[in-house]
């Protein structure tokens, strides 16, 4: 890459400004700051894989998330034996005929290619009767399993691997989940394709709140197990508590910094990664051929390419990179929370960030994610001070005042909207544009 | 013989006449996407929000006829309110078009760069609903809550089930009709209207003869901004306003507008029907009905759910999807590539 002055110092202003949040408010927020901004830039990098080196719109970028995060669970957590006595049969069966109803279903859909009436006909009545099939195994497994001591797992829980292995699955998922979308809405409007996402994001997300034998709904799932030591091991350790005292500083502050910092190692890994096999797949033969779809299909359809797969292709992909980052927010948390999926925190403010950083350039999607990221979480209080500002000629009682302070939280949505039509209106190319 | 009736009549409490308010709501919130698609040709993402703008002033402004003692008998107050949330919602469309979109119009940027300003200006809507109104739960229904009581029918008619009509439902249905009636005398009869729709089947065939894109454009907006705030007002009286639900909202509206074919007022109001029936039978639990049907031997054990409730999305995505497999101009042939 040409080294270019302009971009270093954007993302050498992004860490200072890092840096003063460390020294003015304190340094575990900076880092919780950091962690998450690593992992938007891993979302962002996903969908400006998809947005900007082929033009697709994904607007479920939440439900990619979140199945991200349910593979965390299903690796993780350890199974629960009484559960999976209770009823792990019956799910299997269940999981089973419906593997075979959609594959019948596929297949004879293809089949009656010729006979539209048919097709209709045969593809609906194995739709129905397997789902009728699936619900009868799987009704009374779900009771069974939910009995199972409903108050601490209820579910059939993971498989009791390292979760690790699960950003690797989280990606499988998201990307399983993208290729039957893209098989249906791909090829048709590019806005089919957007709604198309929205709903099976909508979908997944009723799944996961829903399906408590499954992710234990909305009761969530607490305690997954970490890739990095517990504060509490650090704190008891010799060597951990010589450096403290060593440096002056507190077992508790300090051991709460280097777990973030563990996992700041981590994510950083990945995100190079990512970006580094990005940046060879948009200089090869394979990314040219991918812009130059999204510039002219017609133009590369004539040239012989299949512009239909190569979007499936990317959409796949794109859609793995964002399940991969939804694993690893859920490793950090610690914990899957279905609840948590808010459409416009998981879908819109990505878009925002491949927006507002440059779309078609992956330092801009970095970057974006970042810079985002960083005002989504700084606005609150810079939205509170500055109504406190405002407001502070008024009578401290009165109910404009009360009100304009508590709203003062959904400013940031504005803010937001703001940025992105700002940005899209008179800097289309983003702050890091596309070479 | 009385079986069957009490089978008809549970049919119609619980399916027909909550799937009809439901569709009317649909239909109208699709209009306004399908009026838009047709007119600017891009799917406009922030019609939810434009919905829950409408109906927010709307119950700001039954708020203060409350407060200064009007009361309209058995109707709620909110329809008295409904001018002053269909003039804030034409302000804001139009606000918005001269700041965000016309640029885009003026320079002829693709539709998905329309479509992502549609995001932007979501956000937007989004924050200033919860800003003014806040996010939670607002009720403001009143006035006589039912058309019909479950006991009045019952003792009319001595079935054991009942059948109550709610007033929201009655006025959902009867403004719906109203609204859709008007829109369609506009388009069909008024001279505008008619450039409108000249507009929307070829762009410069209509240049060509003299039409005035701009007024065309304007109208549009108008027209929309009139139809989301009576189906968001609508919705939230039959349900409540809750800003979030009307985010949700968004899929059902796109599938309904998709079904009957984007771009197409009819194929709205078909797919908003079409899409609100599914929904409702396939989460209705048939157990009581059949047990009205089938001898008492026979009854089944389960619910007879086929989906619970918490899926109703699920099957406007499924019809959805259905669509696009099969027919992608939808069911009247809208708009297509």
């Amino acid at each position: 890459m040409r080294v270019n002055r302009r971009n270093i110092g954007m993302f050498a202003v992004m860490a200072l400004l890092i840096t003063a949040v460390g020294v003015f408010q304190s340094w575990s927020v900076a880092l919780a700051i950091l962690n998450l901004c690593l992992i938007s830039a891993i979302m962002s990098l996903g969908v400006n894989i998809q947005w900007g080196y082929a033009g697709l719109l994904n607007v479920g970028v939440m439900g990619f998330a979140a199945l991200g995060g349910l593979a965390g669970v299903l690796v993780s957590m350890p199974p629960v034996t009484a559960a999976w006595q209770a009823g792990g049969s019956e799910v299997i069966v269940a999981v089973f005929i419906l593997a075979i109803t959609l594959i019948a279903g596929v297949y004879f859909y293809h089949r009656f290619r010729r006979n539209p009436l048919r097709r209709i006909l045969v593809t609906s009545v194995i739709g129905i009767v397997g789902f009728l099939a699936f619900r009868s195994f799987l009704d009374p497994a779900v009771g069974a399993i939910e009995a199972v001591d409903a108050a601490k797992t209820g579910y059939l829980g993971g498989m009791g691997l390292p979760i690790l292995l699960s950003w690797i699955v989280g990606g499988i998922f998201a990307a399983g989940a993208a290729w039957i979308i893209g098989k249906i809405a791909l090829g048709l409007r590019s806005d089919y394709l957007a709604i198309a996402t929205l709903g099976i994001s909508e979908i997944v997300i009723a799944i996961l709140k829903n399906e408590d034998w499954l992710t234990r709904g909305v009761k969530n799932v607490n305690g997954l197990p970490r890739p990095v030591p517990y504060e509490i091991e650090l704190q008891q350790s010799e060597l951990f508590r010589s450096i403290a005292a060593d440096w002056g500083m507190s077992l508790i502050g300090l051991s709460s910094i280097v777990v973030k910092l563990c996992y700041a190692g981590l994510f950083t890994v990945v995100l190079l990664m990512v970006l580094w096999f990005s940046e060879k797949a948009l200089r090869s033969p394979w990314g040219r051929m991918m812009r130059a779809i999204r510039d002219n299909e017609t133009a590369a359809e004539a040239m012989g390419k299949n512009v239909t797969g190569r979007h499936l292709q990317v959409f796949v992909l794109g859609s793995a990179v964002i399940g991969l980052a939804g694993a690893m927010l859920t490793t950090l948390d610690g914990q899957f929370t279905p609840a948590s999926y808010q459409p416009l925190r998981f879908t819109f403010l990505i878009w925002v960030m491949v927006i507002v950083g440059g779309s078609g350039n992956n330092w801009g999607a970095i970057l974006g994610g970042f810079v985002i990221w960083f005002f989504w979480i700084e606005a609150e209080p810079l939205g509170l001070w500055l109504m406190d500002v405002i407001t502070s000629g008024m009578d401290s009682n009165s109910w404009l005042r009360m009100h304009l302070l508590k709203s003062a939280a959904h400013m940031r949505l504005m803010t937001m909207g703001v940025i992105l039509l700002l940005v899209l209106r008179f800097s289309p190319k983003g702050l890091i544009p596309e070479r | 013989m009385e079986g069957f009736l009490n089978a008809l009549v549970l049919l119609s409490n619980f399916l027909v006449i909550p799937g009809l308010a439901y569709g009317c709501q649909l239909a109208l919130g699709a209009l306004g996407v399908t009026l838009i698609y047709g007119i600017l040709r891009f799917s406009n993402f922030a019609h939810g929000e434009t919905m829950a703008f409408g109906t927010m002033v709307t119950i700001l402004a039954t708020w203060w006829l409350k407060s200064s003692g009007v009361t309209l008998g058995p109707l709620p107050i909110a329809l008295l309110a409904l001018p002053a949330g269909i003039f804030a919602a034409i302000i804001l469309c139009l606000t918005t078009d001269k700041l965000v979109y016309r640029f885009y119009r003026e320079k002829k940027s693709n539709p998905v760069i329309f479509l992502i300003a549609s995001l932007g200006v979501m956000f937007f809507y989004n924050g200033l609903i919860r800003f003014v109104i806040g996010p939670s739960d607002q009720i403001f229904t009143d006035g006589e809550r039912f058309i019909l009581t479950v006991k009045e029918f019952r003792e009319s008619t001595g079935l054991v089930e009942g059948l109550a009509i709610r007033t929201t439902q009655g006025i959902t249905v009867v403004t719906a009709v109203i609204i859709v009636a008007a829109l369609f005398w506009f388009l069909n009869r008024t001279r505008t209207g008619k450039s409108m729709r000249a507009y929307s089947d070829n762009e410069d065939l209509a240049l060509l003869s003299g039409i005035n894109p701009d007024r065309v454009v304007l109208i549009a907006w108008a027209l929309t901004a009139i139809v989301a705030t009576v189906a968001g007002t609508l919705y939230g009286l039959d349900k409540s306003f809750k800003p979030f639900t009307y985010l949700q909202l968004l899929l059902p509206i796109f599938a309904s507008a998709i079904v009957g074919g984007l771009g197409n007022p009819v194929g709205a109001i078909a797919g908003g029907f079409i899409i609100a029936f599914s929904e409702v039978s396939i989460t209705f639990a048939y157990k009581k009905l059949l047990t009205y049907l089938v001898p008492e031997s026979w009854a089944p054990e389960g619910l007879v759910q086929l989906l619970s409730t918490d899926y109703k999305f699920a099957v406007s995505f499924a019809i959805l999807v259905l669509v696009l497999l099969i027919k992608p101009t939808g069911i009247f042939s809208g708009k297509s590539l």
